[in-house]
């Protein structure tokens, strides 16, 4: 029996303790929130945090949980952090396909969390394990600037975007 | 995909596209009449579960309005685009809709292609007139409906934002006229607005999808679970190690005793672990134990295929743009070049994912798919139904970029067969190491150019020759863009190059690999592009002439291509001073309809190309959603620097050398350039946007270094 607790929920389990915690947490609780996008801890679409720290879900065993807290992005909105980053994740328009994005926004909340005002490098340092193949990088970056700014992201804000005529 | 059009019985050149437009609105209004009666304004929430919506539009008694978008949505936006095209006729609350994919049924095809399909950059381009006409009817509809209840003149009603108004000031919502507009006829003859009177098209606006997508309730594909599809089982499949082996014998005593395993089954390429979940179906796949019959499988050999390639570049091909090439033996001078690029892997975030259901007489489908209609019918075939027995219902994908655009509807088909044969619902879940090695690829090819200038520095003869395999060949697309041996997706963008050249001659050597190869965003523009684009920077510099002054002298008889590139030059401040270690690269290319120009920066840090920043152009038409443009523009470019970069897929007697983000690397946020998106003023029909930033940035980011180093980088990925 492996005992943890997902977003505050004890969880009690004789599901074999090899099993990843991303396939627990998709399958067997069908929270499915968190993504599959590599099994190998490369990409960082599965990413949950593990008493605070940002992790792998795909490449950590269920064993290795026991006795632990882990948040997901299902309810990463409760925490005053969390809320800032998906606001200012809508107030950039930074999603396309959104695929990577629950692991995007739990490391850059995560970076938050540690950092209250990243530098570029910091930003940089903190979200090389997670891919966008959709390339939203630069959006990301903007995101979590804003949402350090400690300013409130307004979602209906207009948006700029330039549009020009060309020189004669 | 645009020679599709090209050669399909409609044209896509801009002006006739309009009038096709126009013509295909005949069957939007059908759209509304099919069986189920006109119900344009649907009373009721939902419809039945199994009733195929027939609609592109609902309006809801509570005021919602709920566009079924024909398209997938796979990041490109037409979940947020689309709507806004049947917002801007129908003059609702922006606020109140929402947008829903639309399952595979004949009313939703493309209005070119006469199947439901996504692909070529034309989601929008192809919903133009027909979304604003459904926004249009629907509003005319709603007015009808309140001048009825007010006893008064219809021309004297108008609308405002969700509103009926009538002439006395009277008002009634959308939702409460919903059911009596239901009633009425749907009109066949409305007119659209103008470009000057555009309210919602052209307005920056944040994607509809967005909220879903950041609190992790969005439903992809590989989402569906048991609360959607009750004894859902998991499947994951081994393919053969080489691409079109067989199975020869199979032992799997020891996958029964994985716990969760239920079944294994063979199928037509490989061996399927279906389980309780994925990792007991995974566990169950690793241990099989089957021998391979690899008589019939492919044995390419990258380092072979290279060299047969060069070897085949020397000669002429099939002729693709016939061209006297006769003057290069006169030239004042020639460049003479090849060039190189590898096999490429989507990789889409979402790996490849099919969840089936088959019953006695129908079957369902749950799918992140770029061709609906095409693989409900494959699918419809491999369970022994008809395509109307299957219910397809589109998923949003985590990304595609052409893999799940494949006419074989390989993914699609295998789960169904499963399925079939598991007799319960079934998930296939594909690994990335799957996926990375599981074909489909862009083809490999080589190029070689040999080209002259006169004394006066201008283009006298271009000799074009491509190697490589065909995309279409073989498939039920080949009758529509293969003709006398060319294959129009491997020579777009040099046959039809925009470039005044007066003696251009394409040929082709179409090759065959038995790697399975499709389209990958921008297809035949992803090699195109960057050989022309260099080799006009290697001619610009034997004339001793600017590279953006060199095009524009060649680009007399294209002003809209000249503008793209004077736009993007000028916001770059081309020709200024740069820091020590940094040079500027620039490339232009027309596809899709549109034109895309990018100017990057590029240094090296210890040997590491460093691509600073990257201001682009692009016309693209009307820009209907300009925030999704240059997030799209961003995209592309990421898209096209991962292949520059890093992207390359290898072979070695036949077994894929890739098998997952290490060593099929991709862009990472610290590669991520600056990025400037300029969007020129159009009012023409809008064009592609999703693949068109792809092609120019491999080009110009060889041209940077050109300029950086003297050294020119003609193979890809780069090797500095």
């Amino acid at each position: 029996m492996i005992r943890f607790s997902v977003n505050g929920e004890r969880i009690e389990t004789d599901v074999a303790a090899d099993t990843p915690l991303l396939w627990f947490l998709r399958d067997n609780l069908q929270m499915t929130g968190t993504k599959y996008g590599c099994g190998m801890a490369l990409c960082g679409a599965c990413t949950v945090h593990i008493n605070g720290e940002p992790s792998r879900s795909c490449s950590t065993p269920l064993s290795a949980v026991s006795g632990k807290r882990v948040t997901t992005i299902e309810d990463i909105s409760t925490t005053p952090i969390g809320k800032k980053v998906q606001a200012a994740w809508l107030s950039e328009d930074v999603v396309q396909c959104g695929y990577c994005q629950s692991g995007q926004i739990m490391s850059a909340i995560a970076l938050l969390t540690k950092v209250k005002s990243p530098s570029d490098v910091q930003i940089d340092d903190a979200m090389a394990g997670n891919i966008c193949r959709c390339g939203t990088y630069n959006r990301v970056r903007a995101a979590i600037k804003v949402a350090a700014s400690g300013v409130d992201a307004k979602p209906m804000a207009p948006a700029k975007t330039p549009t020009a005529k060309a020189k004669a | 995909m645009k020679q599709l059009f090209e050669n399909a019985a409609i044209p896509m050149k801009r002006r006739q596209f309009l009038k096709a437009s126009a013509a295909a609105t005949g069957g939007l209004v059908i759209g509304f009449q099919l069986p189920g009666g006109n119900k344009m304004a649907q009373a009721q929430a939902a419809p039945a579960p199994n009733m195929t919506p027939n609609a592109f539009l609902r309006i809801a008694r509570d005021g919602s309005v709920t566009v079924l978008v024909k398209h997938l949505e796979f990041g490109q936006g037409v979940m947020t685009s689309l709507p806004m095209l049947v917002a801007e006729e129908l003059d609702c609350d922006w606020s109140k809709v929402r947008s829903e994919l639309a399952p595979a049924a004949p009313q939703f095809a493309h209005t070119m292609f006469g199947m439901q399909i996504t692909g070529g950059s034309s989601s929008v381009a192809n919903s133009w007139t027909q979304m604003r006409t459904v926004g249009a009817a629907a509003r005319m509809m709603l007015i009808s409906a309140g001048a009825a209840k007010w006893k008064v003149d219809v021309a004297k009603c108008r609308t405002n934002s969700g509103f009926v108004i009538g002439p006395a000031g009277q008002k009634e919502s959308f939702g409460t006229l919903a059911d009596a507009a239901n009633a009425l006829t749907v009109p066949t003859n409305v007119k659209l607005k103008e470009a000057k009177d555009f309210k919602v098209i052209g307005k920056p606006t944040r994607r509809i999808d967005a909220p879903a997508k950041v609190n992790g309730s969005a439903i992809f594909g590989l989402d569906v679970t048991a609360k959607q599809v009750p004894n859902l089982h998991t499947a994951v499949v081994l393919h053969p190690p080489i691409f079109g082996a067989k199975v020869k014998s199979l032992e799997a005593s020891k996958v029964n005793g994985v716990p969760g395993v239920t079944h294994v089954i063979q199928t037509a390429n490989g061996v399927a672990v279906v389980a309780k979940n994925f990792w007991a179906a995974k566990k169950g796949r690793d241990l099989l134990v089957v021998d391979w019959d690899l008589g019939p499988g492919s044995k390419a050999n990258t380092v072979d295929l290279r060299k047969s390639y060069h070897e085949l570049a020397q000669k002429t091909g099939v002729i693709a743009k016939a061209g006297s090439v006769e003057s290069l033996k006169t030239a004042a001078k020639t460049v003479t070049a090849e060039y190189e690029v590898p096999f490429l892997a989507h990789a889409p975030m979402e790996p490849l994912n099919c969840t089936v259901s088959v019953k006695a007489d129908s079957c369902e489908i749950w799918v992140g798919s770029q061709f609906q209609t095409v693989d409900q019918g494959a699918a419809a075939k491999v369970a022994g139904l008809k395509p109307e027995q299957v219910k397809l219902n589109t998923m949003i994908a985590g990304g595609g970029f052409g893999r799940r655009a494949n006419p074989t509807s390989d993914y699609v088909i295998e789960a169904v067969e499963i399925a079939r044969e598991a007799k319960v619902p079934v998930k296939t879940v594909w690994t990335r190491e799957d996926d990375i090695k599981g074909g489909y690829y862009r083809p490999m090819y080589v190029h070689r150019v040999n080209a002259g200038l006169d004394a006066a520095g201008k283009i006298v003869a271009w000799d074009h020759t491509v190697v490589g395999q065909s995309i279409i060949a073989g498939t039920a697309f080949e009758p529509m863009m293969v003709k006398d041996g060319i294959d129009a997706t491997s020579v777009e963008g040099v046959a039809d190059t925009p470039y005044d050249i007066p003696n251009l001659q394409a040929s082709l050597h179409t090759t065959k690999t038995g790697v399975p190869v499709l389209w990958w965003r921008s297809v035949g523009h992803t090699h195109t592009a960057f050989v022309m684009e260099t080799m006009m920077d290697d001619l610009a510099k034997e004339a001793g002439k600017d590279p953006v002054a060199f095009r524009r002298e060649h680009l007399g008889k294209h002003p809209r291509v000249a503008n793209v590139l004077a736009l993007a030059a000028d916001k770059a401040g081309w020709g200024t001073t740069l820091p020590k270690g940094v040079a500027r690269g620039v490339a232009v290319h027309e596809s899709y309809g549109t034109v895309c120009a990018q100017v990057v920066e590029v240094s090296l840090d210890k040997g590491k190309i460093k691509v600073e920043r990257v201001v682009a152009a692009i016309d693209c038409g009307v820009a209907v959603n300009p925030l999704t443009i240059s997030a799209q523009v961003e995209s592309a470019i990421a898209f096209g620097m991962s292949a520059a970069l890093y992207g390359q897929v290898t072979l070695k007697d036949g077994v894929v050398e890739q098998s997952n983000f290490h060593d099929y690397q991709v862009l990472r946020i610290a590669d991520m350039p600056k990025v400037e998106v300029h969007v020129m003023s159009s009012t023409a029909a809008p064009s592609g946007v999703g693949e068109p930033g792809t092609p120019p940035i491999a080009p110009a980011i060889s041209n940077a270094l050109f300029a950086l180093t003297g050294k020119r980088l003609r193979e890809l990925p780069f090797k500095v």
